[in-house]
């Protein structure tokens, strides 16, 4: 019969999921600040990283429609969302409640995600984005709720546009996406309140 | 029988049967190690019925059923869904069902694990059946002479 290659989740998932979910919420509330993952948390099936595995067992289930970009859409790792988050996954970029964006440098405009409605802005995509790198106090710098005076962020391998369009994005308030951008076992949050100076 | 009709049958044998019938059966089977990908638990299905078998579709109650995934090193992946909160149960039933999925291992494990559980449900619905007939009360009116 068919052989899998499918990996294992959380090994306690109520204890686990609420704890990254812990994480991520400190994360949003303070831009800009870089959050770690528990050493138990499981390894994520290539080319999904440990943190964006974390989130996607957290964050996703059969409420929320998953986008994927090119790199990502690959069998093994739509086999193993289906399996652990029981998501379902999207083509339509506008559908999707959530995007999982495997290439940070082809990123597409934010325009193809949904920016919420002024009614419900909290139905805009929130975007999921595996980088090359983060650091913290370098690079751009971060102002906006959640931050002190201000904060900075330096995020590897994003296109060279990304301070621009997330103008764009802001400029829309209330609508607009949130972005958590992850890296090996790291993420950090830029939700839509947050402005990027280079 | 196919894979899939043959994987339906030993996954009933053994959602249905009682945990330590399957132990006994595989005390001289031992299972390879197998790696959990989703922990046993416990969550509730609702069972829906039909009045008559072919009447309005109706909400019957909910049932506890416990369910785990395992993989064993052939990288097949088994599932055990099984009635109640018996979560040894479950990986019991997750293992095994990666383990037949083995050709090598199939042969041997059906029948000395299946075939024998399927063999026991079997007699245990034919004693309820036979209950059941025992009690059986056929209903008939004498004629009372009325029709001269």
């Amino acid at each position: 019969m068919t052989i899998s290659a499918l990996t294992p989740g959380f090994a306690d998932p109520p204890i686990q999921a609420q704890g990254v979910f812990r994480l991520v919420l400190d994360a949003m509330a303070r831009p800009g600040r870089i959050a770690t993952l528990a050493d138990n948390a499981p390894s994520a099936p290539a080319p999904l990283d440990d943190a964006t595995f974390a989130l996607a067992l957290t964050l996703l289930d059969f409420e929320t429609p998953v986008w994927l970009d090119a790199k990502l859409d690959l069998p093994d790792v739509i086999e193993s969302l289906r399996f652990h988050c029981g998501c379902p996954i999207t083509k339509e970029a506008k559908e999707a409640c959530f995007a999982l964006i495997g290439d940070a440098a082809s990123l597409t405009t934010f325009a193809e995600f949904s920016k919420g409605t002024p009614e419900y802005p909290d139905r805009a995509a929130t975007l999921i984005i595996q980088t090359e790198g983060l650091a913290e106090d370098e690079g751009w710098t971060l102002r906006g709720p959640g931050i002190k005076d201000h904060a900075r962020l330096r995020i590897l391998g994003l296109p060279e546009d990304f301070v621009q369009r997330w103008q764009t994005n802001r400029a829309g308030f209330p609508n607009g996406v949130d972005v958590i951008v992850t890296h090996d076992r790291r993420l950090a949050c830029l939700p839509r309140t947050t402005s990027l100076e280079v | 029988m196919d894979d899939v009709s043959a994987r339906k049958t030993w996954l009933s044998v053994l959602a249905q049967s009682e945990r330590s019938d399957i132990e006994a059966a595989l005390s001289d089977y031992p299972l390879p190690e197998t790696e959990v990908l989703r922990p046993a638990e416990v969550g509730l299905v609702m069972v829906r019925g039909r009045a008559g078998g072919n009447g309005q579709r109706f909400n019957l109650g909910e049932m506890p059923v416990t369910r785990c995934s395992v993989r064993n090193p052939a990288g097949h992946v088994g599932h055990g869904y099984v009635q109640g909160r018996d979560k040894v149960h479950a990986e019991l039933a997750a293992r095994l069902d990666a383990a037949l999925q083995e050709p090598g291992r199939r042969a041997a494990l059906t029948k000395a694990v299946i075939k024998p559980l399927a063999a026991a449900l079997a007699r245990d619905k034919e004693t309820i059946e036979a209950k059941a007939a025992a009690t059986k009360v056929d209903f008939f009116t004498m004629a009372r002479g009325e029709s001269e």
